[in-house]
């Protein structure tokens, strides 16, 4: 018994379905967005998985891009959080509703 | 090979713990910090995988900027405990909280019973050799220069939006 390509992927299908419970049960904003940093995370280790037992390196070099692209996503989120938290006092996505029709 | 067993085991089972007590965590820093935890392990689970350079970046990145500027964000806006959460999940979120595990369930199931074919039980030969940096300073400044270049493009974006985003009206 080792572990194994499967073992990890197993791993990360886990993290990733506790990522969506937590988007679909939480309502605070910055709670979903740690959430979503999640769901990347455990995207990522399955490339890695991937890249290690296939010994391919372009499964590492995506897990670079996705880094930088949620590191942007992080910034542009919380300034977005910010200025509604400035116009509406409140962060539950419950109460944000000015964009429904 | 046991003792990666051990690590593996390990690291895995505190990232599935961290998580479900962040997700179930009322106090958002609390969770913050669960989610850091989460990410150290993945990290270790990175350096099982022999990937050096990726297990630095994901400690460096994750936990070292971008929990650093959630932290920042939820001390700046003072938000307290949410309401319970039983007190408040209606019947459609629950309904999707199935679907997620009914999900999850089929994927483990055919993942860890009925895909697995004897292949891929080692990690490649040549995966340590892949991981350094060098070899992947060397893959993004010759395969993936483009993509490179248009990161460093969405960074320069991002910066932007978020100064414009984030700041005052000026009258």
């Amino acid at each position: 018994m080792s572990m194994d390509l499967y073992s990890y992927l197993g791993l990360s299908a886990m993290l990733f379905a506790i990522g969506v419970v937590g988007v679909l049960v939480r309502r605070n904003v910055i709670i979903l967005f740690m959430c979503i940093e999640l769901m990347l995370n455990s995207v990522n280790l399955t490339l890695a998985a991937f890249s290690s037992y296939l010994g391919d390196q372009t499964g590492q070099v995506l897990v670079f891009f996705v880094m930088a692209v949620a590191a942007a996503e992080a910034a542009v989120g919380l300034a977005i959080v910010i200025s509604l938290f400035r116009n509406k006092q409140t962060v539950n996505i419950d109460e944000i509703n000015i964009l429904k029709w | 090979m046991t003792v990666e067993l051990i690590l593996f085991y390990l690291f895995g089972s505190v990232a599935i713990g961290t998580a479900l007590a962040m997700i179930l965590q009322r106090n958002p820093v609390v969770s913050a910090l669960l989610l850091v935890g989460n990410f150290f392990c993945i990290a270790g689970l990175y350096l099982l995988l022999q990937q050096q350079f990726l297990a630095v970046i994901q400690i460096v990145v994750y936990t070292g900027a971008i929990m650093v500027l959630v932290i920042f964000v939820i001390m700046l806006l003072n938000l307290g405990d949410e309401q319970r959460l039983m007190e408040r999940i209606n019947f459609w979120q629950s309904i999707g909280v199935a679907l997620v595990v009914g999900f999850l369930a089929e994927m483990v199931y055919i993942l860890m019973f009925r895909g697995r074919s004897g292949a891929h039980t080692a990690i490649h030969p040549e995966a340590g050799s892949l991981g350094t940096v060098e070899a992947i300073g060397n893959a993004l400044f010759t395969r993936f220069l483009l993509p490179f270049e248009v990161t460093s493009l969405l960074l320069l974006v991002a910066i932007v939006g978020a100064v414009i985003l984030a700041k005052r009206r000026v009258q």
